[in-house]
């Protein structure tokens, strides 16, 4: 099977600090993997390098686009590569103020990217709108309300909803439950679960938070200092860490 | 009866009229002359000579007479007739180290060579009106001293010299021309200087007040602050070397700035600078912390948000010709878009209307 | 034609620049709806004018065309009195009121209700030339976005005006797309004006203020943007004009009393004209007109 994500030596520094450090790993089709460390281990450099946010100092990102294949995201021209942003991958940021356009309604949040597609029915567009809402339990009586009416939860589900309707294969999540409250967290990410398996989404997603990757995750990446320091099955990492900063990590030691 | 409107050019030409009655004023009154304008009105003739970016003062005056002492219409007329002008060449850039100085202030150092030369300033004058001058009496004869027979070093030189402010090498490459080229965006320093200054005077001190004020604050010290002659020279093809063509007055403004640095790079103040035709301190203050809040991104700082740091902002809006122009153009006829509008309005009300109907029944 | 005035150059614009400026539109009208930067002059009339028409007009005239300057629809408001008179004085060119005889027209907010024929040139004066302004103030950004045709965003304004309004409440300046590729600024003709713009004259744009020259050569595909289920309407007062009976030309809606009673006539006041000389009466016409 080919990978639809592979990471080959991503390397970024800032002047003379490293950002991450030659992070080479292949993501397949439906897989979620996670990727934890504590602030500045370089985890979010890494998933701005790898949604193109980020040019990296050297290193390669290969996507397998569903029209050409296997091809070097860095590479490809500009239009192709905001294209590819606002269609088969999506993004969700941890503060979704920086993921939604909070001057216009929930409805035209969602259907943006429709728009942006070509979709030119508003009926249409409309009724995508409202089943999404439903999807991410919002109701439908929201439609026109703008995010700045809605709770942290629903800021964040809205985003969730703008962000999948288009059908995205690849997701990059940058602490998505950050910010949140426990029991609200608890919601998003059973929400969150549920989507990825009913849609079969591969997913990358960043935390510093052990919980969300258990029970999102089928692979974890554990990050320190700008580089990788072990990998492996989730439970397996968890539940037997081999590396001392693991370790301190699972054993909650290590304040993150 | 409605009746077409015509005799739009009778109108005109009779306001026109009307203008012209209204600037002269009273008859009885003697009328100014532009001397007079040029010579006791100087800061005003400063000011449109800065922001008209044209230096003639008997022009400047004449412009001002005509405008009826509006600044903002009198920098317009300059600038029309500016830009009718042919472009014979370019000056050397000129040398304000060399600069015979009427005034040259430090904050930053209580004294140095050259020394602190208040000259002709409204800074320790108390403001109060001097019934005098209604009277139209002769002033006092100020005491008069040699001129100063070397150049009045530059303090920033000094500091430069110690390596304690961010080095400026210089740079021979011909700079754009904002009035020859469309302003495109980013904007590099030279053109940004360019626009600050001639942006108007009250935009540049509400921009740089802000700074002072929280809203990209750089921590600005003037260190150095000089107001005098320098000359004009240019290299003419013909004769193969430079001649003098005249000698202008600028004020200049270099400010020490906030200081960058880390553990392994020694730490360096910055640079803000002003540069303005005549006596013009506060613009010319006033651009030099512009100058160095819009340097935000080559200084490795933050981008805070504040309006002066940002170029965009701050250059598509200090033209007070482009502002007022745009400004005051809601003026004119609109009818047309306000008939549309209205049109729209009224379905949109009618709809809701019977929208509200359906709702009762 | 008169001569003109000595003191200044022919169109009041030196050679040189209108070289420029006929450079940028030559740009324009190969890449139809794109705004090509320009280097605009102080023109001795104020940004708002109509300076950047001016440039256009001045760069494009010569001393064997004939002229015609509206505003509002009308060659009498004042405006188009000052600029038509400019170019008398400047270039001493032939002037007239009446479309089909005019080679160049300069036009502010509105399209002539006369279809323009091959070899006629239509100026407009425009403001505000990038139609992505108000969604996105960044110049930077609003270029990357035509460069990319990232459109996205001008839908989702109209899908919030019809998620408020019931319809797209743009009334005028109404955003077009220019051979399926640039998204333009029409300039603040009424809506009404759209379907125009597909026409056999040279159309040229001028943003003096904002430096910018944008054109649609004859008979490009210009589409106003809509919805498939809400398409674009080019609605007008649901009136006759009260002078000559048209009822399908753009109407000035003017207060004729104290009570507020209303009247309408044509905005284009040559037309209107023309159809009352053939013999056309509207609800208010003096009976006896010859």
């Amino acid at each position: 099977m080919t990978p639809l994500l592979q990471a080959k030596g991503v390397t970024k520094r800032y002047g003379a600090r490293l950002g991450c450090g030659d992070v080479s790993f292949d993501l397949y089709p439906g897989e979620v993997m996670g990727i934890v460390g504590e602030s500045g281990s370089g985890k979010s450099t890494l998933l701005s390098c790898l949604a193109g946010h980020l040019v990296p100092d050297a290193g390669k990102v290969i996507y397998d686009t569903r029209a050409q294949g296997p091809r070097d995201v860095l590479a490809l021209p500009e239009p192709e590569r905001r294209m590819l942003g606002r269609t088969d991958w999506a993004f969700v940021h941890q503060n979704p103020r920086d993921g939604l356009r909070m001057g216009v309604s929930a409805g035209a949040n969602v259907g943006e990217r429709l728009m942006a597609v070509g979709a030119r029915h508003y009926g249409q567009i409309r009724e995508q709108a409202v089943d999404w809402l439903g999807r991410v339990e919002i109701a439908p009586d929201r439609i026109d309300d703008r995010p700045r009416a809605f709770s942290g939860g629903m800021q964040q589900r809205l985003q969730i909803a703008r962000n999948l309707v288009t059908g995205p294969r690849l997701v990059f999540m940058d602490e998505p439950t950050g910010g949140l409250d426990v029991s609200v967290q608890a919601r998003l990410l059973d929400l969150l679960r549920g989507l990825v398996r009913e849609m079969g989404l591969s997913a990358i997603v960043v935390t510093h938070d052990l919980a969300v990757v258990r029970l999102l995750a089928d692979r974890l990446m554990v990050m320190k200092d700008g580089a990788v320091v072990e990998t492996g099955l989730t439970d397996q990492v968890l539940d037997d860490p081999q590396h001392g900063y693991t370790q301190l990590l699972v054993s909650s030691v290590l304040q993150v | 009866m409605y009746v077409a409107v015509k005799g739009g050019e009778r109108a005109i030409d009779a306001a026109h009229d009307w203008l012209a009655e209204e600037r002269r004023g009273d008859p009885q009154t003697p009328e100014l002359s532009i001397a007079q304008i040029r010579e006791q009105m100087s800061l005003a003739v400063n000011r449109v000579m800065a922001e008209g970016s044209l230096y003639d003062p008997d022009l400047a005056a004449l412009a001002i007479k005509q405008a009826r002492g509006d600044l903002i219409e009198a920098i317009f007329l300059i600038r029309a007739y500016r830009t009718t002008l042919p472009r014979i060449g370019h000056s050397r850039p000129v040398d304000t180290a060399a600069m015979r100085c009427d005034r040259r202030i430090s904050a930053t150092f209580k004294d140095l060579p050259g020394g602190q030369v208040l000259g002709p300033t409204f800074d320790y004058t108390h403001r109060l009106l001097d019934f005098a001058l209604a009277a139209e009496g002769a002033p006092a004869q100020a005491a008069s001293a040699p001129p100063a027979s070397a150049p009045v070093p530059r303090v920033l030189d000094f500091l430069d010299a110690d390596g304690l402010i961010q080095n400026e090498p210089p740079c021979d490459d011909a700079p754009r021309d904002l009035t020859r080229e469309p302003l495109e965006f980013p904007a590099d320093r030279a053109l940004r200087l360019q626009s600050l200054t001639r942006s108007d005077e009250g935009f540049v001190l509400g921009m740089a007040y802000s700074t002072q004020r929280g809203y990209g604050r750089n921590h600005p010290f003037v260190g150095e602050l000089r107001i005098g002659a320098v000359e004009v020279t240019m290299d003419i093809p013909e004769l193969g070397f430079d001649i003098c063509i005249g000698e202008i007055t600028l004020t200049e403004c270099e400010t020490v700035n906030q200081f960058t640095g880390s553990k392994t790079q020694p730490a360096q103040f910055t640079r803000g600078y002003g540069l303005v035709f005549g006596q013009t301190e506060r613009k010319a203050i006033s651009m030099a912390l512009v100058d160095r809040a819009l340097r935000w991104e080559e200084l490795g700082e933050d981008d805070t948000g504040a309006p002066a740091q940002d170029a965009e902002f701050v250059l598509a809006h200090g033209d007070n010709i482009q502002a007022t122009g745009f400004l005051e153009h809601i003026k004119l006829p609109h009818y047309v878009d306000f008939q549309s509008e209205l049109e729209l309005v009224r379905r949109m009300r009618r709809a809701a209307q019977s929208g509200m109907k359906e709702a009762a029944e | 034609m008169t001569a003109h005035d000595p003191n200044y150059n022919f169109a009041y614009l030196d050679e040189q620049t209108k070289r420029m400026i006929r450079r940028a539109l030559l740009k324009a009208l190969a890449i139809p709806g794109y705004q090509v930067p320009f280097a605009s002059r102080e023109m001795p009339m104020p940004y708002g004018w109509g300076t950047g028409g001016v440039q256009v007009t001045a760069a494009c005239l010569t001393p064997e065309d004939t002229l015609k300057v509206i505003d509002q629809g009308a060659d009498d408001t004042t405006n188009a009195v000052s600029i038509r008179k400019f170019f008398e004085r400047t270039a001493g060119v032939a002037v007239t009121g009446h479309t089909a005889e005019a080679s160049l027209i300069q036009t502010r907010h509105r399209i002539p209700e006369t279809p323009l024929t091959e070899g006629q040139i239509l100026v407009y004066q425009v403001p505000i030339p990038e139609p992505l302004r108000f969604l996105e103030p960044r110049e930077t950004e609003t270029r990357r976005m035509h460069a990319l045709e990232e459109y996205g965003l001008m839908y989702v304004k109209l899908y919030e005006d019809i998620a408020h309004n019931g319809e797209i409440s743009t009334a005028y300046a109404y955003p077009v797309r220019v051979e399926g590729r640039y998204v333009m600024d029409p300039s603040p003709i009424p809506r009404f004006d759209n379907p125009k713009l597909e026409s056999a004259a040279i159309q040229l744009f001028g943003a003096g203020r904002e430096q910018r020259i944008y054109a649609l050569p004859p008979y490009c595909r210009v589409t106003s943007l809509d919805f498939e289920d809400h398409p674009f309407d080019p609605s007008k007062a649901d009136h006759d004009c009260d002078l000559c009976g048209c009822g399908t030309s753009y109407l000035d809606e003017v207060i004729v009393d104290d009570a507020g009673g209303r009247m309408f006539v044509c905005s284009d006041t040559d037309f209107c004209a023309g159809r009352q000389a053939e013999g056309h009466q509207g609800r208010l016409s003096r009976k006896e007109t010859a």
